[in-house]
């Protein structure tokens, strides 16, 4: 999937991922993809909450062994 | 117009109007109101000063109003250096002892040292908050300083307790510039009211 823009949160625990990914959507506009990889089981929930809540479209989450990514795209 | 001819027939027009109307008025309504949360923090170790400030950053990263009053110990959340928290197993049952570092099977162990022995080393508080701080560490939990600055930038709203800060001998000076007001109960109360999370730490 094209992104425009990609957030290492790997290492990371609640609520870091979150925070970080709320940052960089900020600096992005609207349409634009950020691609998130991260290590914490809970985001796969976090991500699909925070998505809910805020009006930014998670377009996909994805398990890669120990790994999780997430595109979502700006409201 | 053609009205009915008895309030009774007029009633239950009303009633099946408003069941196809009012929970789509309800929903545009809860829609359009941004969320809000206030916090009492009354605990000044560094294990309870994450809960505030966990549920403050990211309630701020859901889009959420938040305010976080201090009071009591809870003040400390507030000084200038939060880096010199400490956290004490003594008398805290529910604290693991574990070691973050070492072999697995060391780190496995799990250190349960009665609470007179605990009393009575010198230094053990300082050695169990070290402890914790490279446990947090390792597992990516964000620094207890870290976290408040991101509430901060987040416009997450701290407010002192007044009558505590005079009560232990602060003064403004000790405490953050951010912080939005100093105040009382009469102060907060209505803003919990408000709240549709309220929260007591």
């Amino acid at each position: 999937m094209n992104f425009d823009k990609e957030l290492d949160a790997k290492g990371l625990n609640c609520p870091l991922p979150i925070l970080r990914a709320k940052k960089a959507l900020a600096d992005m506009t609207s349409g634009q993809v950020l691609r998130i990889m991260a290590t914490d089981p809970g985001s796969v929930k976090d991500f699909a909450a925070f998505a809910k809540q805020t009006g930014n479209e998670l377009l996909s989450t994805a398990e890669k062994g120990k790994e999780y990514e997430f595109f979502i795209k700006r409201k | 117009m053609n009205m009915p001819a008895d309030n009774a027939a007029l009633d239950a027009l009303i009633r099946q109007r408003l069941d196809e109307i009012l929970p789509q008025k309800l929903e545009e309504i809860r829609a359009a109101k941004t969320p809000s949360m206030t916090i009492i923090a009354t605990k000044g170790t560094l294990d309870w000063a994450y809960p505030p400030f966990i549920l403050g950053s990211t309630a701020a990263a859901l889009g959420w109003n938040v305010s976080i009053f201090c009071t009591f110990y809870g003040l400390n959340l507030l000084k200038k250096d939060i880096s010199d928290l400490k956290v004490s197993p003594l008398g805290n049952p529910g604290m693991p002892m574990k070691m973050p570092f070492g072999p697995d099977w060391f780190k496995s162990l799990n250190w349960n040292i009665p609470n007179l022995i605990q009393a009575g080393i010198p230094g053990f508080e300082s050695v169990a908050t070290m402890l914790m701080k490279q446990t947090i560490k390792n597992n990516g939990v964000a620094d207890i300083s870290e976290l408040r600055s991101l509430c901060v930038e987040a416009g997450v709203e701290m407010i002192g307790c007044q009558m505590t800060v005079d009560l232990f001998g602060f003064t403004r000076d000790d405490f953050i510039p951010e912080v939005k007001e100093y105040c009382g109960a009469a102060t907060f109360l209505p803003m919990a009211q408000q709240a549709d999370v309220s929260l007591y730490m």
